[in-house]
């Protein structure tokens, strides 16, 4: 049995989620067996059914009103306990760092082998084995997975999913809750409302020093507006707070592999490739014609960002 | 009030990637090692919290003894002591069964430790290791203060950030902007000589082993588009690359 964990987000289960709803159901097939949905926390039974559409045939549905706030510690419980209930021997999960918090706890408890960023399907002819990214995307490594549990963890955008139309059956489970799960007290939540979610996003448009102050921002901003795409920026720009720190992107930022990334003044240190470099295409916006970026990029203008990036808002907006 | 800081000893974010051994083996050849970068903001500190409250700060990596240059360092930004679990760091389960025992044997308040690695990116360790010792764990923090047995942290989460009061003994995986990562001074590099490295053997057994490295496929050349007809972008980004 494969079990897929998945995370929540306005009562529906997350983009990034679906796509391991995929990736677990293709697993499960490969290995003659059967997928089960965990979904954990306040959600529409109608969205929860959605699942279905991207190959589990089940949800399993925990919403305790404790389980409302999104708490590793308790999600790994939960996440360990049905482990252990549905006798599932793979766990399927999107990379997030919520993520990861809930299935490190859920590993320690049932002794599992955890492998973050596969980008593939596994190959089963021999064993057990998923190609993961590592060094930050430099590289790929080709990993046997042993253990009689696995975790693995799958980087955005590893499966294309198709759509089945089908609806999955949505099961209520009320796993015992320890009061020691909920020991910490969270006394303050500051979220950026409105923004689309950066590690969640198919389209980003960043911004390096190049945009020389956080009062230029605006066209960048536009430009993202008129795409719908998420904001990101360098790591000296949110050193320097121009922009948040959650925007940041790069090795010691996030990772982010969507479909298109526009990088706007923004140099192309070793550091920041890091963090960008599986995106499937990369624009550069730099008036050096020198910047490391270009090497990296698919598309590339050698321009002014301040008169580049209106001109592509037009064009976006003319073209819709 | 005793810190167990656990570090890693990674390649520098700079280095070029290669392997050898027809791609079974990391090609070590030029490349510089480095205290995990997440690692060192934990560090970092835990020796600020040593200066405020007088914790005894312990040092501890799981690696061969290439890495002991790392752990001298750390020795002397302000570490007290160090362990070192002489094996390779194969897996997260693994590298945390070991760390989980130190921590037994210690009785350590606080086990302070990047959000992740910069080889394998799992950011998981921290979290196998609070379960493993039945104490709670946070990650990713980037504040973090101590008031008698209350802990006050900032932890980011996606598009934000939570504020949350705990209680020792807790696991954390630190990032930036938790403290300023320090250079070891002069002092701080002769005494780290002398401070105690236990080397202890692993317990326990890896759950995965690795087949074959690759690096990924070279990229095409980048066609550029003049600043002045930079609308075509956008034409190209939808017929051509299909994205949009």
């Amino acid at each position: 049995m494969i079990l897929i964990f998945t995370e929540i987000a306005d009562g529906a289960i997350k983009k990034s989620s679906l796509e391991a709803i995929y990736y677990g159901s293709k697993v499960a097939e490969m290995m003659g067996t059967n997928s089960t949905v965990l979904a954990i926390g306040n959600a529409d039974e109608a969205e929860l059914a959605k699942a279905g559409n991207f190959g589990a045939t089940k949800v399993l549905h925990a919403n305790d009103t404790k389980l409302t706030n999104p708490n590793s510690m308790a999600y790994a419980s939960v996440l360990a306990e049905t482990v252990k209930s549905i006798g599932a021997k793979v766990v399927i999960t999107a990379k997030s760092s919520f993520a990861d918090a809930v299935t490190a706890r859920a590993a320690g408890a049932l002794k599992a082998a955890v492998v973050g960023n596969v980008t593939e399907l596994p190959d089963l002819s021999n064993g057990f084995q998923v190609k993961v990214s590592i060094f930050t995307g430099k590289a790929f490594a080709d990993v046997n997975v042993n253990g009689d549990v696995k975790i693995l963890a799958i980087k955005k955008n590893v499966v294309a999913p198709i759509e089945s139309g089908n609806s999955a059956a949505v099961q209520n489970i009320s796993p015992a809750l320890a009061d020691n799960l909920f020991a910490a007290k969270v006394t303050e939540t500051i979220k950026a409302t409105g923004m689309i979610s950066l590690p969640e996003a198919d389209l980003v448009v960043s911004g390096g020093r190049g945009m020389k102050g956080p009062e230029n921002w605006q066209p960048l901003l536009d430009l993202a507006d008129a795409l719908g795409a998420a904001t990101a920026c360098s790591k000296p720009v949110s050193d320097l707070d121009w922009r948040p720190h959650h925007e940041h992107v790069g090795q010691t930022g996030v990772k982010v592999s969507p479909n298109l990334y526009i990088a706007c003044g923004i140099s192309g240190a070793i550091q920041h490739l890091a963090g960008v470099n599986s995106s499937k295409v990369l624009v550069v916006i730099n008036k050096d014609p020198e910047a490391p970026f270009f090497k990296a990029a698919d598309y590339g203008i050698v321009g002014d960002v301040f008169e580049v990036l209106p001109k592509l808002t037009k064009a976006v907006l003319a073209n819709k | 009030m005793k810190i167990l800081v656990c570090i890693s000893s990674v390649p520098d974010t700079t280095s070029k990637i290669s392997f050898t051994d027809g791609d079974t083996k990391l090609n070590k050849a030029g490349v510089t090692y480095i205290i995990g970068p997440y690692d060192d903001y934990a560090l970092a500190r835990a020796v600020e919290l040593k200066e405020q409250t007088g914790a005894i700060i312990t040092v501890l990596n799981v690696g061969g003894a290439d890495a002991e240059p790392q752990i001298r360092k750390a020795l002397a930004i302000g570490a007290d002591d160090a362990i070192r679990v002489d094996v390779e760091p194969t897996d997260s389960y693994f590298v945390a069964e070991q760390i989980a025992a130190v921590a037994k044997e210690g009785n350590y308040d606080l086990i302070l430790m990047g959000r992740e690695t910069s080889d394998y990116n799992s950011g998981v360790v921290h979290g196998i290791v609070g379960e493993m010792l039945g104490i709670p764990s946070f990650s990713p923090v980037m504040q973090l203060d101590l008031n008698g047995n209350e802990v006050n942290m900032t932890r980011e989460i996606e598009g934000g950030k939570e504020k949350l009061i705990a209680s020792l003994p807790l696991v954390l995986g630190c990032q930036e902007p938790i403290a300023e990562w320090k250079i070891p001074n002069m002092r701080g590099i002769m005494t780290a000589r002398t401070k105690p490295l236990k080397v202890i053997p692993a317990a326990g057994s890896a759950l995965t082993t690795t087949e074959k490295y690759s690096l990924p496929a070279p990229k095409g050349a980048c066609k550029m588009i003049p600043a002045e007809e930079a609308e075509k972008l956008i034409e190209l980004l939808k017929t051509e690359a299909k994205v949009l």
